[in-house]
């Protein structure tokens, strides 16, 4: 009898010695997209490249012996809805990183949560007043909008094409643009001549393209994303505007093609590397994980990997980078990450510091121009 | 008078109790929204709960409050004490200015205007980026402090939000309980009788709109200063159907029944979570089967199906 009950203890300790051994072992990864909502066009691919990504790695045998795993929450693009679900991941689930949310706004309002509870958070959404001034625990994989204003504006100032017209959307990435647009037009000589918006619903812009035909300008800028600019190439192509148009990296993926169908020919784009992967040099650092990340996402989800899900590609990896140096709690974490040098990502060559959280240069746009119906690099 | 006073002290001790259940954990943040929630839900159930008018742009007087109180904070410096009580003030008096030609209207027509004015509303916030900050919202909101007491974790605010929150159910299960209340609900039954036995018809409507829409702005303050951060999103037209499905489910007519209907749509997409994609769908599924089976409410159906479910059990023992 007695010798039962030993070796039933002595099994009871062991099964829980194991348990505990194994469940020490992963690393818990919190993520916030909005998989639905008017922002699904940003959760959808980030959460599918996250997944994608930290299954891969788990694959190929984790991360110094720790399996990776990634708890996934959708935001629906509700800014309250990320604040408790970012309490959710860093109090029940016990994250060390979190990767997201999608937009600003959202990003915004988990700063301060994700700030006081300590855990490190890699925002994909691209408002420049996330990383500015430098938050501690705050990183950003997407693009500042102020290099891809600064790749136009490049271009005019290059080409002497210095009268715009500026048409953007009315919600935060419109907002975010215009007002890059506006404060670096100095700097590269360009004057804004007309200044005009867009509901994100619009249907039809061809009042304020009539406006802007009047005003004799050398080129059009508009802000936006899927489906608006698509309706203003439609647009300009019906009025016959011969006017050069630029438009902003929201658009850059077959998507804008395929909705804008002809009018896209020749509108041109400052664009993460992305949708130009195979046209790069093979000197081109991000070459690698360009064509890495392109192919695994159309082998997994049969479509194309665009920007956005490059982004969580980019943090996801930072993360990995950050543990495999040797960090496996928030604070070490957040320390290594902010050692990043050199790591050659989707978005571009990310160098964080001190003073820098978004880690990106100029070289992480191109411009790209549409012909025949794919993105060529503008030389 | 004497019964509802103590079902007022049991919730108020219900409610005082609930955190230390939960020892800080996540949903000690969602039971603050709940308790914003509950505000609203209350707020917008005396226009049409008791009165019997309708309004589909309560997320609008609900994002002036937060506004206002920011902007206040925010750009010019004021004391968030201050600002929460003028910014009040001020959404009161507007809802009472455009209730006269609005509540005019009756039925659809009503839903039509206030849809109007919360969109526009709406679009204000959008479009005013000097004021609001546009689309990218407004942060560095500051936290409420009250004598050294800064209220910057969820379990205080859960406190501070819901004393407010008791305070606003007393007083309106009082109104409720007032002449006013009895005229209010007249006017719901039947405005030309109510109108015969002497009620001001006319005017009491417009006043109890801009007292919903004075609650409502309350809450929003205090959104304002709990999230530290506001962006129009949270106060777009959903949100506005939102609160009136609270105030459907929950119960018309009934200030607990706007506390059952807050907390369950609150809750209710939490515990879904772990369906996954399917949650929507369970979601929409659980709000048909409410409605088609207790249309006077949660507040009423659910009593009624404990009795149900009691009756059987006699009948059997007797059989």
């Amino acid at each position: 009898m007695n010798c039962r009950v030993i070796s039933y203890l002595f099994v009871a300790v062991t099964i829980m010695f194991s348990t505990t051994a194994l469940a020490a072992a992963p690393i818990k990864i919190g993520g916030l997209f909005a998989v639905t909502g008017p922002a699904a066009f940003l959760g959808e691919p980030e959460r599918n490249t996250a997944n994608m990504v930290v299954d891969e790695i788990n694959k190929a045998g984790g991360v110094k012996g720790h399996k990776l795993e990634l708890v996934v929450y959708d935001t629906a693009g509700d800014a309250t809805k990320a604040v408790q679900l970012t309490t959710k991941l860093i109090k029940d689930d016990k994250v060390v990183a979190i990767i997201g949310p999608s937009t600003t706004g959202e990003t915004m309002a988990v700063i301060p949560v994700a700030e006081k509870l300590q855990v490190p958070l890699i925002s994909c959404s691209a408002g420049s007043k996330i990383t500015d001034p430098v938050k501690k625990w705050i990183f950003k994989t997407a693009q500042n909008d102020s290099l891809a204003v600064g790749r136009i504006y490049e271009y005019l100032q290059k080409s002497k094409q210095t009268n715009v017209a500026i048409l953007s959307v009315s919600d935060g990435f419109g907002a975010s643009g215009r007002e890059q647009l506006k404060a670096q037009a100095a700097k590269y000589g360009i004057k804004i001549v007309s200044d005009d918006t867009y509901g994100p619903k619009d249907t039809d812009m061809t009042v304020q393209l009539t406006k802007i035909r009047g005003s004799h300008v050398q080129a059009i800028i508009c802000w936006g994303t899927n489906p608006g600019p698509a309706v203003i190439a439609k647009n300009a192509r019906q009025l016959d505007i011969k006017t050069p148009i630029f438009m902003s990296h929201g658009v850059s993926s077959k998507k804008f093609i395929e909705l804008a169908g002809e009018a896209a020919e020749g509108i041109k784009i400052p664009s993460g590397k992305v949708v130009v992967a195979d046209q790069l040099s093979n000197s081109d650092h991000q070459k690698k994980s360009l064509m890495s990340f392109v192919k695994d996402y159309q082998k997994h989800y049969k479509t194309e990997g665009d920007h956005f899900g490059g982004h969580a590609w980019d943090a996801v990896m930072l993360i990995k980078n950050a543990v495999e140096k040797g960090a496996d709690s928030p604070q070490s974490i957040r320390d290594n990450l902010e050692k990043t040098r050199g790591f050659a990502g989707i978005g571009g060559t990310f160098n964080y510091s001190p003073q820098d959280h978004a880690g990106l240069g100029k070289d992480a746009f191109v411009l790209v121009e549409v012909k025949n119906k794919d993105w060529v690099v503008v030389k | 008078m004497k019964r509802e006073l103590i079902k007022f002290i049991c919730f108020s001790l219900f409610v005082m109790l609930m955190p230390s259940f939960f020892k800080g954990g996540y949903l000690m943040n969602v039971l603050v929204f709940v308790g914003i929630n509950t505000m609203l839900a209350i707020a917008l159930n005396l226009l049409l709960g008791y009165a019997g008018q309708i309004s589909l742009g309560h997320a609008g007087f609900f994002g002036l409050g937060a506004y206002l109180s920011g902007i206040m904070t925010v750009t010019y410096g004021w004391n968030p004490w201050q600002a929460m009580p003028v910014a009040a003030i001020a959404v009161g008096c507007l809802a009472y200015l455009i209730g006269f030609p609005i509540l005019k209207l009756k039925g659809h027509y009503l839903a039509m205007a206030t849809l109007g004015i919360g969109i526009i509303i709406y679009i204000v916030f959008n479009e005013t980026y000097d004021l609001t900050g546009g689309p990218s919202g407004l942060s560095g909101i500051p936290n409420l402090e009250l004598g050294g007491i800064v209220f910057d974790t969820d379990v205080k605010n859960y406190y501070l939000i819901w004393t407010f929150t008791l305070a606003v159910v007393l007083f309106s299960i009082n109104l409720a309980n007032s002449r006013v209340g009895r005229a209010l609900r007249a006017v719901h039954d039947s405005e030309v009788a109510a109108r015969v036995v002497g009620v001001n018809a006319r005017l009491l409507k417009v006043q109890v709109f801009a007292l919903s829409a004075v609650l409502s702005s309350l809450a929003g303050s205090l959104y304002a200063h709990t999230m530290t951060f506001i962006s129009p999103a949270s106060f777009g037209f959903n949100f506005s159907v939102e609160l009136l499905t609270m105030v459907v489910i929950g119960g018309l007519g009934s200030v607990y029944g706007s506390f059952l209907g807050a907390a369950l749509l609150t809750l209710l997409p939490e515990f879904l979570r772990s369906a996954n994609d399917y949650d929507i769908i369970i979601y929409g599924g659980l709000l048909v089967i409410m409605v088609m089976f207790m249309p006077g409410g949660l507040v009423r159906g659910i009593p009624d199906l404990f009795k149900k479910v009691f009756k059987t059990k006699g009948g059997a023992d007797h059989a």
